[in-house]
């Protein structure tokens, strides 16, 4: 295994989210706290109403209605994280050089909402393409959130998109740090982001995939590791991290909210859409490896669980044969509040967990009811937050379609 | 439609592509893009509302004819007059 650079360290200086339950990280985590869901009825087009994750940040807090109107979904939410990211920095943005700033941002599909729209819009004209908009390029580039980002930021470093399923969140952290560690920016806006609500296709395709969640009551719908869960509640949402290499981030005297201290990403080479659990295993074990660490030393693992059959069976097969000294590490799981936030899953789940470090409490899994004994995981932490003496280091798991596995281990910062 | 309700309709759709902007002293005789903040794509924009609205075509030659609001209505009246 290369160790190039990896001596030099990397930590999270800065937060901005918006996620189906709350617009930053305080309210967030006070949320997943009280166990409050984020999940409500949402009418789309084609489907009857659907439980699903909205998010309801100002959005133009950081953007012209000219901009929003021109962009993305997906553009609007990254700017408004990338901006909340930067001030809870308190990095000096303004008078920084920011051709050394890189935007990275996970996401698992992009392009599928304008097209949609747009091609609906053009139905309305008798599918006469002299009326497609001219946005269009534009919009469904796979670069936009990230580029209108750097647009909206005056930002000329480097910027880009990691298309990675649904392990695209903790994506945006690895990209960033490598970036970090090679030299190429000094400060990097790095997460993921999600505005699959807005496209139909997803909703209907995971239904005739049989795996969309369905729940009278939709804060009840996505219920991971319980027995009677039925399938992924899809949800939109962001969230940004400032990213810098340490020496820098104490130069300044920047807030640290924790080190970036192992990653991983493989592919299992076995299905289009099953997940593998021993690759997923193998992701782990050489994040671990890579942070230096023993499983023992993780004090939280939160789940990728998604609320499918299979997909939950598969990722605790993996944590048990990871963790098998139960009940360490304590575990469990963020999109039983928020949904499926897809792009934006792995970075805003990681964020929910932060505040551990400081606050010693567990988030717990919700509407976990009965659980699945193919689910069954000592350290689950189930329906209320769990007081734990000294955390110091959460394992963030987010896997995804076409077998991409990636895994963060954020460690508490001890200088 | 006269060239005022023309100049309505053209104010109407500006007003759409820059949401964030005054346009209550727009200067007829001034160019557009020295008052407002429009770019080729926002001028694309009025050309595609302009067809999906009123079903007028602006060739791409005739794009320079849209540089101000005073030369906009005087090129768009005969097209729009009998509608």
């Amino acid at each position: 295994m290369s160790n190039i650079a990896n001596d030099i360290r990397i930590v999270i200086t800065g937060v901005g989210l918006t996620a189906p339950n709350a617009n930053n990280l305080p309210d967030f985590r006070k949320a997943l706290l009280e166990g409050k869901s984020g999940i409500r009825m949402f009418e789309t087009r084609y489907l009857p109403p659907v439980p699903a994750g909205v998010c309801t940040f100002d959005k133009f807090k950081h953007e012209t209605k000219k901009a929003a109107r021109r962009g993305t979904r997906a553009g609007s939410i990254s700017i408004y994280c990338a901006n909340e990211a930067v001030i809870d920095s308190g990095y000096d943005f303004q008078n920084k050089d920011r051709s050394r700033v890189g935007v990275f941002i996970g996401i698992t599909e992009h392009g599928n909402v304008e097209t949609e729209n747009e091609v609906h819009s053009l139905a309305k004209y008798n599918n006469d393409v002299k009326f497609w908009t001219h946005h269009h390029n534009p919009r469904t580039v796979a670069n936009n959130p990230a580029g209108e980002v750097t647009l909206n930021m005056k930002i000329t470093g480097p910027h880009l998109c990691m298309g990675a399923a649904c392990a695209a969140g903790n994506l945006g952290i690895i990209y960033s740090a490598q970036m970090l560690r090679l030299g190429e920016v000094d400060f990097a806006l790095g997460g993921g982001v999600s505005e699959s609500i807005h496209t139909f296709g997803i909703f209907a395709s995971f239904k005739s995939q049989n795996a969309l969640a369905h729940h009278e009551n939709p804060a009840k719908a996505c219920r991971p590791f319980d027995k009677d869960r039925n399938g992924i509640v899809v949800s939109e949402g962001g969230c940004m991290y400032t990213m810098e290499r340490l020496e820098d981030a104490k130069a300044r005297g920047a807030k640290i909210y924790g080190e970036v201290a192992g990653y991983a990403y493989n592919s299992d080479a076995t299905d289009f859409v099953l997940p593998n659990p021993e690759r997923q295993a193998e992701c782990m074990n050489l994040a671990l490896k890579r942070a230096g660490m023993d499983p023992e030393d993780v004090d939280i693992l939160n789940t990728h669980g998604t609320g499918t059959q299979q997909g939950d069976e598969h990722e605790c097969e993996a944590a048990r044969t990871v963790f098998p000294n139960a009940p360490r590490p304590y575990i469990n799981n963020t999109k039983s509040y928020i949904g499926h936030c897809m792009g934006a899953a792995g970075a805003l789940e990681l964020a929910g967990n932060i505040p551990s470090f400081e606050d010693g409490l567990v988030h717990p899994t919700i509407n976990l009811d009965n659980i699945d004994p193919d689910c069954q995981l000592d350290g689950l932490v189930i329906n209320k937050p769990k007081p734990v003496d000294n955390i110091k280091c959460i394992m963030n798991n987010s896997f995804g379609m076409l077998g991409i596995n990636s895994v963060v281990i954020l460690k508490k910062f001890e200088d | 439609m006269t060239g005022e309700g023309i100049r309505q309709a053209i104010l109407d759709i500006i007003k759409e592509i820059v949401p964030d902007e005054d346009l209550s002293s727009v200067d007829p005789e001034k160019p557009f893009r020295d008052q407002i903040d429009l770019d080729s794509m926002d001028f694309l924009d009025i050309v595609m509302e302009l067809r999906k609205r009123y079903s007028v075509e602006v060739p791409e030659q005739d794009y320079p004819h849209l540089l101000s609001m005073s030369s906009t209505v005087d090129y768009l009246l005969p097209k729009m007059e009998s509608l």
